[in-house]
């Protein structure tokens, strides 16, 4: 069975239809990409994932459990973790409290016991620090463990982001555009360390993304999305040769 | 890993200087007091100074760790100082041992407090940005008028309550009146010291600090940097958002508590209860920085007795103070300013010789 | 009858704070900011009316030109010399302490020049009152001046902001500042201009709140502003019609609950009733819902 199986989802702003009756179906460790043209309601559908938005219609089931119009908490505690488009880092939190907080429903302790600094404060702090500085390690970021985040270069600060979502241990990976504002060096390396994450975590990935490169380089499954509908679907190289979708993204 | 520690170590100095300023002023003025170098004048100001710099702590958990803009929290204050003044007057008797009442008095004041915290963090906190300080703001004028209109007495029959005037208690011949409206409660045993008020203080700084280096701390401060980033990482907005609001309501009760039992005669007034003096309180936070503990401990206490080394220029001081006041904040953050204070900083210029020297 | 007559002038004190609220609101839609100080224009305003009229024997029309022109240029200089700088700080908070702090100076200027102590105010409308319904109903002439005022102020604004250029200028300035100033409108005169607007409106509003109430200290301003404020969050911060339309509830809500429930409740009610407005909506009657984008 399918991790993430979406049905006929759709969600109406006012009059606009920003996504209609939106299908997809990902198999548990793919590699899985959402692609189409500014405005198709890419990152729509994230936030009708990650229970941003509420759908009008539509069931999302997540490894056999319907999800659908959940809250946002509850559907990261379920096991989806997302990036931004717009990068949201706490900014002036450290980098590695940018992890910690992921790492927050992970690890316990009372408000009281963190207070009065009682033993399992520092067990579970301990605990929390290390298992945050092997993530950033992942990330090449462990020798900005002290920075602000919003001191990190944007390339490290995507990275970050990309951490404190694995931080809340997702089944499923949100990554929206994941490499925008990168230059091509940066962006090999982000393919690297996406392709590291997917093996090392055995993490089911689906990324928004507009480079090309990137998302013929290591997705292996394509939707492209536009005007809120799904134009095609299937293997990555085939969807890409589709004339349909080249002219939905080159125009007439 | 090794930064890691570092970083620990350097919030664990952080917070025992903290402590150390604290520590120190006490030993300092206990030391000119016993020389006879404070005028009774100072001495009247030492718990007043203990009580706005708890209380400037306590309103910076909401400013500058939850990042929300309270302005009622004078209300919690008074909320504190009545409920304990009142604890403490019908308690004279029955527990005679000041430290163990002013103990249970506490607990009170910061317990009714707290509460009032939920009551009103329950529905204002969905609310966002300057409709949450209005809306603030407004609890806390209610809670002050509503004070006003309260009587209480007590006689031999038990309580008696009324939101008229003392007269319609209808108490028998042995009744007294404990809150008499707007005169307020008279006769709280007077049971504050200032070392009373600095080990609240202490007591204070110890909660805030360690709760913001803590778990729930991060969760705080996560939804102050991006509420939706937060959730998205399954951070429970509504309970964290209480949990600031609450602790820093009850710390704002402590406060009062101090406050009231430093009085002989407690009453509602706008200028200890009303905006005015949560306003003060907000400026003492934003001109301490807004986030930095200690910094708006220290704010407090100069801004408190500015106004007083002041005094030899009389009628002039408040308008300095207000002149003091804009210039310090147009010194501190306007952006020119920042870019002039930048450019002609000590350590720069230093730095600028430094490189010319090489150069050579 | 007595419920028609608080009700008027209910309608009379809201529409003061109506007009207060305007001053609130505009600047608050355009430089997103809360101007603290607002109400000590009006306090300034009532001081140079009694100056002019009291001490220096002025026609009252030529007191309350006087009272507009220095509160016009008091506003515009106060947010060239204390707001401006702060505009693009990093903390919204910056410019709101000093407001203030601004609000303190003003105070304790009047403190110096004017003294503590309460000045009777002469009232400057000379209209007479009208009494109806056989006697039972008695309309004073601050009353009617006041109320008409207001409307006279309501329309004019309206025309303004929808008809004149700079008044096009204003709304494209508290949509968006840097597309404004990209398109060559000049953002910090249009700012200075609503500084203005609302400083006058101040001076008028201090006139007529004065005549109705006829004491003033340097405290005099404090309460109406905030109240005036309340008013303009009631009905919506940013709008205008939602503040004339929360300045009149909340002076009749003021009135009625000063009437029948209780004086010293009456502040009370009036923000239990703006708690209340702004749990149900909480961007308050009039006010835009901006959602923020993910």
């Amino acid at each position: 069975m399918a991790l993430l199986e979406v049905k006929n989802l759709g969600i109406s702003f006012g009059g606009l239809r920003a996504v209609d009756s939106f299908n997809i179906s990902i198999e548990k460790g793919q590699l899985y990409g959402l692609i189409g043209p500014n405005g198709a309601g890419k990152t729509t559908v994230f936030n009708l994932l990650t229970g941003v938005y509420k759908p009008n219609e539509g069931i999302v089931t997540l490894d056999g459990k319907n999800i659908t119009g959940k809250k946002t908490i509850e559907i990261n505690k379920e096991g989806v973790a997302r990036t931004f488009q717009n990068i949201r880092l706490f900014k002036d939190m450290s980098v590695l409290d940018n992890v910690k907080v992921g790492l927050h429903n992970k690890h316990h302790y009372s408000t009281l016991e963190g207070i009065l600094r009682l033993p399992r404060y520092r067990k579970v702090e301990k605990e929390m620090n290390e298992q945050a500085m092997e993530l950033l390690d992942v990330f090449d970021l462990a020798g900005q463990a002290d920075y602000l985040a919003s001191n990190l270069p944007y390339g490290k600060q995507r990275k970050l982001e990309i951490a404190r979502a694995l931080a809340t241990e997702p089944k499923l990976l949100l990554l929206d555009e994941p490499a925008a504002g990168m230059n091509p060096n940066e962006t090999q390396e982000l393919m690297d360390t996406i392709h590291f994450v997917r093996d090392k975590f055995d993490m089911t990935i689906l990324l928004i993304e507009h480079d090309m490169k990137l998302v013929s380089g290591i997705c292996e499954k394509l939707t492209v999305l536009n005007f809120g509908q799904v134009l095609a679907e299937g293997e990555t190289g085939e969807v890409l040769n589709n004339p349909q979708v080249i002219t939905a993204y080159l125009g007439e | 890993m090794k930064m890691n520690k570092l970083k620990i170590n350097k919030t664990a100095k952080s917070n025992f200087i903290t402590y150390g300023i604290v520590i120190a002023a006490f030993i300092i003025v206990q030391i000119l007091v016993s020389a006879g170098q404070v005028s009774s004048l100072m001495k009247g100001l030492l718990v007043p100074l203990c009580t706005y710099a708890i209380l400037a702590v306590s309103l910076n958990l909401v400013v500058g760790i939850l990042g929300e803009l309270s302005l009622g929290h004078a209300g919690f204050m008074c909320v504190g100082a009545f409920s304990s003044a009142f604890f403490s007057k019908c308690m004279v008797e029955v527990i005679p041992v000041a430290g163990v009442r002013f103990f249970l008095a506490l607990l009170v004041g910061a317990a009714v407090a707290a509460l009032f915290g939920i009551l009103i963090g329950i529905p204002v906190l969905r609310l966002k940005g300057d409709y949450l300080a209005i809306v603030t703001l407004a609890f806390g004028e209610i809670i002050k008028n509503l004070i006003n209109a309260f009587f209480i007495g007590k006689d031999s029959n038990g309580f008696h309550f009324s939101m008229k005037d003392a007269m319609s208690l209808n108490m028998e011949a042995d009744g007294q009146v404990i809150v008499n409206g707007p005169q307020g409660i008279t006769g709280t045993p007077n049971d504050s010291t200032f070392f009373i008020g600095i080990l609240l203080l202490l007591l204070t700084l110890f909660i805030v600090l360690n709760l913001i280096h803590s778990r729930d701390g991060r969760a705080i401060m996560s939804i102050r940097d991006n509420r939706i980033a937060a959730e998205s990482v399954g951070i429970n907005i509504t309970k964290y958002k209480m949990m600031a609001f609450t602790i820093s309501a009850a710390l704002a009760g402590v406060a009062g508590v101090l406050y009231a039992h430093n009085l002989a005669t407690l009453s509602a007034q706008p200028k200890n209860f009303g905006y005015n003096m949560s306003i003060m309180i907000l400026v003492y936070v934003v001109l301490g920085g807004i986030g930095r503990i200690r910094g708006s401990m220290i704010a407090a206490v100069i801004l408190t007795l500015l106004p007083e080394m002041l005094r030899f220029l009389s009628d002039y001081r408040m308008l300095i103070y207000a002149v003091v006041l804009i210039v310090m904040m147009l010194f501190n953050w306007s952006p020119k300013a920042l870019e002039w204070r930048e450019r002609y900083s000590p350590k720069r210029l230093l730095k600028k010789k430094q490189e010319a020297k090489e150069g050579e | 009858m007595s419920f028609i007559s608080y009700l008027i002038n209910g309608i009379s004190l809201g529409s003061v704070y109506a007009i207060i609220a305007l001053g609130y609101t505009m600047v608050y839609g355009i430089a997103k900011m809360l101007n603290f100080a607002h109400g000590d224009i009006i306090m300034v305003g009532g001081y140079v009316v009694l100056t002019a009229t009291a001490a220096m024997g002025m026609p009252p029309m030529l007191g309350i030109l006087a009272a507009v022109i220095v509160c016009t240029v008091l506003g515009v200089t106060i947010e060239r010399v204390a707001y401006r700088p702060l505009r693009n700080a990093a903390s919204s908070l910056a410019v709101l302490i000093t407001a203030i702090g601004v609000s303190y100076l003003l105070q304790n200027v009047a403190l110096l020049l004017f003294g503590a102590d309460t000045k009777s105010f002469t009232s400057v409308v000379s209209i007479p009152a009208v009494t109806l319904a056989g006697g039972d109903l008695t309309i004073t002439g601050e009353t009617m001046v006041t109320i008409a005022a207001c409307i006279i102020i309501m329309a004019g604004l309206t025309l303004f902001i929808n008809k004149s250029k700079a008044g096009q200028a204003m709304l494209a300035v508290s949509e968006d500042k840097g597309a404004a100033q990209l398109m060559g409108i000049n953002v910090n005169g249009t700012i200075a201009l609503t500084f203005a607007i609302g400083s006058a409106l101040a001076a008028i509003a201090s006139v007529l709140l004065c005549s109705a109430y006829p004491s003033l200290t340097p405290y005099t301003g404090a309460m109406p502003g905030i109240k005036a404020f309340v008013a303009a969050v009631f009905g919506g911060i940013g709008s205008i019609p939602g503040a004339m339309i929360g300045g009149i509830l909340l002076g009749v809500i003021e009135i009625l609950g000063k009437a029948y429930i209780s004086s010293q409740m009456a502040d009370a009610i009036v923000f239990a009733v703006l708690i209340v407005v702004l749990l149900v909506k909480p961007t308050g009657i009039l006010g835009k819902q901006v959602q923020e984008k993910v």
